[in-house]
């Protein structure tokens, strides 16, 4: 089964990263962009979205990575390239000793049973013309190991995952967002993978419900020693799951620390944004807090900004920096490299900031 | 398919392998039932058309007289003896009219089954790989759709002779097209899907994903249109039949009843206008079950509030 | 002056539908002072949307509404719809989570908020409507509002639109904003800033506010006043500090002790198990009772009514209401995970498998 073997040995790590163990996924310099074609009968390609410029980060062993940004920032297609949902326009995936960008779907194939996803909206991502045990089952029946047995281990699943193994026969509009999601997670399992992609796993989901299902996920990874990279937009649930949190903008990566480092000292204004408009279920704390607020939309990902893609929200660039200091967010991106602060930051003038 | 059959036996072994098509589609199915069987129309016609099939099929099983067989009575009107009158040759008109529909609905179910086939396969696998695949099936069933069906069916049914299956295949042949626009339409915006992407993620193979997901969550249009190709069917067997080219005596259809009929009209009216009014009844009927089927399926028709 | 602008009594909506009657509200009642604000929260199917729809006559024509709603002590129910009409705008203004639902997509935006002036206006001329127009974009936070006053909807991001309709419900001077998840759809900092724009027209207008969310930080910075609904009724009320401090129902201390907080860690969260009751033939009892670690006898067969429970506003609808002084969600409600036993033998079964599987 095994593919052609690019290299054995891991890429070097990432300076600074952090991270303890070893790596499972690595990804270098990954490009995605997607085709803007014009209207009309004769569609040309007019440009490119860029939705992913180069990034890079490891995902170790037994560790969940949270990525983290709002919509247009490229998070959903960074879980759909390096599973091979979506090609990428350029850059690698380390996973072993395979170069996953580089494999065809055939011998991507016995890889996903160790690379796994489970998707955002529970709803959609279920046949709706397939019971539970169906679902369940059916990375049983793709990878040939629905023999004997079987029935009992999608039982067994379904029990894991809290849900009564005697609702296999139901379909899934008849169970709720938070039980549709675990079916989600069960199927997502059945293999016994190493690395699950979570793709906003809770967000369509109540809070009340949402909860049951973090604490499932923890369990499981604690349990099984499973890779999670955790997408979401929700800054406190991440705060919740993620051992390391790497924040992106517009495609790129803005900064990566430790998820108590991230939200007690943010360095780069982005984040320092992101973690000030969330408000705190706590109303003193709430209406007594330093915020760091900024204007505007994303720009977009057609014609990103040049330079720091930031900086036409950045309150910064606007407030504090002098022209002089401008130049260089206009003209130089910023690499991702640590400022001092102890961890990589994507700015020019990074400084961290107590906002909790 | 793989199917559990009894509810809570969800550790049942399952035979590998899959068979296409059918689904279990339980809760679903009652729910289109149930909105199926609200729309009057529709029920009423699924009745009368389920009646006049078992009239056909078992009809000619109970009736004294054969299609085939001259009775002692010419161009005898409506009566007791003979409820649809008798012909010029003393072919009794019940018994006709009887083994006219069943052949007319055996032809029409026929093509029904056999254009849905096709053309559901064809449109899914055009709509599931787009690009260049899409564009070279779906130019074909487009060059399909402009072939003129009439004068194909004519030269090609008069040189087989004029049995039943021959016809059926021959306007199969030249509809499924219509069936294949529907699906790819509709297994275009499934493909987009998040349940489809999942299955991509676990590594299904394209075939799987066709049939086992694209296909039943494509089965309400298929379904709404295999009904209107039942009554398509019959209209074009009667109008080849009428024509002289469909089914040939000594079997008999509606069509070729009103065909023979054409010249007696004023003399002998019970032999033009009662195939005449099957054909419109069986038609109609399809039609409006046709009508119920689409509004059962539709979801907006779906009234769930919070 | 603390008269009520808007008081609601024992609202009661319910839809005929296919599988029968559904009971969305079931007998809500709130009092708004003017100037005040006041934060609904509950989950989806809770019925707090079908509340503020009901109190503006907006909902479909199959709902059965019975109850009282008065604006300045005018009942709305039963109102005709031109008598509404007139009220809807410049009495009470309601904004939608999704603002393409209030948007006309075919007009510019300067001449949605000018119609909105002009018809509360007789008076007023053109001139001045767009005057004014440009003047609200201004005030909500649009930049360069004069250029964007010739935009249409859909030539702006979504909490761009959001706040052209925060400057179409201001432009009247309304006493009552009812927001509905009006930050729902967008991203947190945008949600920041609609936020401020909301704050900016209270301030403008001195409306109140009926604040309609599931996100218990917004309410917790944004609103006096707090009501939690739960299966189509409010569950417990209070000020801010009684609710997020002091609270006296169980589901509002178990929707607390399920929140991921980003100020503090937490070990694990403490879910409420079980979901939300179906509201059509929803069982006697409490509705919160299957899901609720304190539940006994009693609460299976009587609803508990909404009673005082700690300060003068502060009211729950709780049988055991007083058990729950200085009680954590942790010490109620339990923090189950996976099956532990499940757990242990998919993790034995994936030791065993895995060496098999790398031999294929």
């Amino acid at each position: 089964m095994t593919a052609p073997a690019q290299a054995a040995t891991p890429l070097p790590p990432l300076p600074g990263h952090g991270g303890t163990g070893a790596p499972v996924l690595q990804v270098r310099d990954l490009v995605k962009h997607f085709p803007v074609m014009s209207k009309g009968v004769i569609r040309r390609r007019v440009g490119d979205v860029h939705a992913v410029c180069g990034v890079s980060f490891d995902l170790h062993e037994n560790e969940t990575l949270g990525l983290v940004g709002e919509s247009g920032s490229g998070k959903t297609t960074i879980s759909r390239t390096v599973l091979g949902l979506e090609r990428a326009t350029s850059g690698r995936v380390r996973y072993g000793e395979h170069e996953l960008t580089e494999l065809s779907r055939r011998q991507m194939r016995p890889l996903r049973r160790e690379l796994q996803i489970v998707f955002q909206d529970p709803y959609a991502s279920l046949d709706p013309r397939m019971t539970v045990h169906e679902i369940v089952a059916e990375p049983l029946r793709i990878h040939g190991r629905y023999g004997a047995g079987a029935g009992g281990e999608v039982s067994e699943l379904l029990r894991l995952v809290g849900l009564n193994p005697e609702h296999g026969n139901r379909f899934a509009h008849e169970f709720s967002g938070g039980q549709r999601q675990r079916i989600g997670i069960a199927r997502a399992l059945a293999l016994h993978p190493k690395v699950i992609i979570l793709d906003e796993p809770v967000s369509a989901l109540d809070v009340s419900i949402q909860a049951g299902v973090l604490n499932l996920l923890m369990d499981l990874q604690s349990e099984l020693n499973l890779s999670f990279l955790f997408v979401a937009h929700d800054l406190s649930v991440m705060r919740h799951v993620a051992g390391r949190v790497a924040v992106m903008y517009l495609g790129r990566l803005v900064e990566i620390a430790p998820a108590r480092q991230l939200f007690a000292r943010p360095a780069h204004p982005y984040t320092q944004a992101l973690v000030s408009a969330i408000p705190l279920p706590d109303p003193r704390k709430e209406r007594a807090r330093k915020r760091i607020t900024i204007q505007g939309d994303v720009p977009s990902p057609v014609r990103p900004p040049s330079g720091c893609r930031f900086r036409t929200r950045c309150p910064k660039f606007a407030n504090q920096l002098t022209d002089s200091e401008r130049t260089s967010c206009v003209e130089e991106a910023p690499a991702l490299v640590d400022r001092g602060g102890g961890n990589p930051v994507a700015c020019h003038y990074a400084e961290s900031v107590e906002l909790l | 398919m793989t199917d559990i059959e009894a509810p809570g036996s969800a550790g049942t072994q399952l035979p590998r392998g899959d068979h296409e098509f059918t689904v279990r589609q339980r809760t679903q199915t009652q729910l289109v039932l149930r909105r199926f069987v609200r729309h009057r129309a529709a029920m009423v016609s699924l009745v009368v058309f389920v009646l006049i099939i078992l009239w056909a099929f078992i009809g000619p099983h109970l009736w004294h007289y054969s299609y085939e067989k001259y009775t002692e009575d010419n161009s005898k009107p409506p009566s007791l003896k003979h409820p649809f009158g008798t012909d010029s040759s003393g072919y009794d008109g019940y018994a006709q009219v009887m083994r006219g529909t069943q052949t007319s609905l055996k032809i029409a179910i026929m093509i029904a089954l056999g254009s849905t086939l096709l053309g559901a396969i064809w449109g899914a696998v055009a709509g599931f790989y787009k690009g260049i695949v899409d564009a070279v099936m779906m130019r074909i069933a487009d060059l399909v759709l402009t072939l003129p069906l009439f004068a194909i069916a004519l030269v090609i049914s008069s040189r087989t002779g004029g049995s039943w299956y021959w016809i059926a295949i021959v306007i199969a042949g030249l509809t499924w097209a219509y069936v294949a626009r529907v699906v790819r339409s509709s297994v275009l915006s499934l493909r987009e899907k998040e349940f489809i992407e999942a299955a991509r993620a676990l590594g299904a193979s394209d075939a799987r994903i066709i049939f086992r997901h694209l296909l039943p969550n494509a089965l309400g249009p298929i379904i709404v249109n295999a009904t209107i190709l039942v009554a398509t069917g019959i209209l074009t067997e009667t109008a080849l039949s009428f024509l002289g080219f469909g089914v040939q005596p000594p079997d008999t259809s509606l069509g070729l009843l009103v065909s023979q009929a054409q010249t007696a009209v004023d003399t002998r009216p019970w032999l033009f206008y009662i195939p005449g009014a099957f054909i419109i009844a069986i038609a109609l009927t399809i039609n409006f079950i046709g009508d119920g089927l689409r509004d059962a399926f539709d979801p907006r028709q779906q009234r769930v509030r919070q | 002056m603390t008269s009520a602008v808007l008081e609601v009594e024992d609202l009661s909506v319910e839809f005929a539908t296919e599988d029968g009657l559904v009971r969305a509200v079931r007998g809500v009642g709130y009092r708004l002072d003017r100037g005040e604000s006041l934060g609904i929260v509950g989950e989806s199917g809770s019925g707090k949307s079908v509340t503020a729809l009901a109190v503006m006559g907006l909902l479909p024509t199959g709902a059965r509404v019975r109850g009282s709603v008065r604006f300045e002590g005018t009942e709305l129910l039963g109102l005709s719809d031109a008598r509404l009409s007139d009220l809807r705008g410049s009495g009470i203004a309601m904004i939608f989570q999704d603002p393409m639902t209030s948007l006309n997509p075919v007009y510019n935006v300067g001449y949605q908020i000018e119609e909105t002036l002009l018809r509360h206006n007789p008076g007023m001329k053109h001139k001045d409507a767009r005057k004014r127009a440009i003047e609200l974009l201004g005030t909500v936070g649009i930049p360069s509002p004069e250029r964007r006053v010739d935009n249409y909807p859909h030539e702006m991001s979504g909490g761009m639109r959001q706040r052209v309709v925060i400057a179409i419900a201001m432009a009247n001077d309304p006493d009552v904003i009812i927001a509905d998840e009006p930050t729902t759809a967008l991203d947190v900092t945008v949600q920041a800033q609609i936020l401020e724009a909301l704050e900016t027209a209270r301030a403008e207008t001195g409306a109140a506010l009926v604040l309609i969310t599931h996100d218990l930080g917004v309410v917790a910075g944004h609103t006096d006043r707090v009501a939690v609904m739960y299966a189509g009724r409010i569950v417990e009320t209070g000020s801010v500090e009684d609710i997020f401090y002091t609270p006296r129902m169980p589901y509002t201390l178990g929707l607390l002790g399920s929140l991921p907080r980003l100020d503090r860690e937490e070990e694990r969260l403490t879910p409420i198990t079980g979901s939300p009751p179906s509201l059509l033939n929803l069982p006697p009892g409490c509705p919160f009772s299957p899901r609720c670690p304190m539940r006994r006898d009693v609460c299976d067969t009587d609803e508990p009514a909404l009673r005082r429970a700690g300060g003068d506003l502060h009211l729950s609808a709780c049988h055991f209401a007083d058990e729950l002084v200085d009680t954590g969600a942790g010490q109620v409600f339990d923090a189950v995970g996976a099956d532990a036993e499940a757990l242990a033998r998919f993790a034995d079964a994936a030791a065993t498998t895995n060496p098999e599987e790398d031999a294929v």
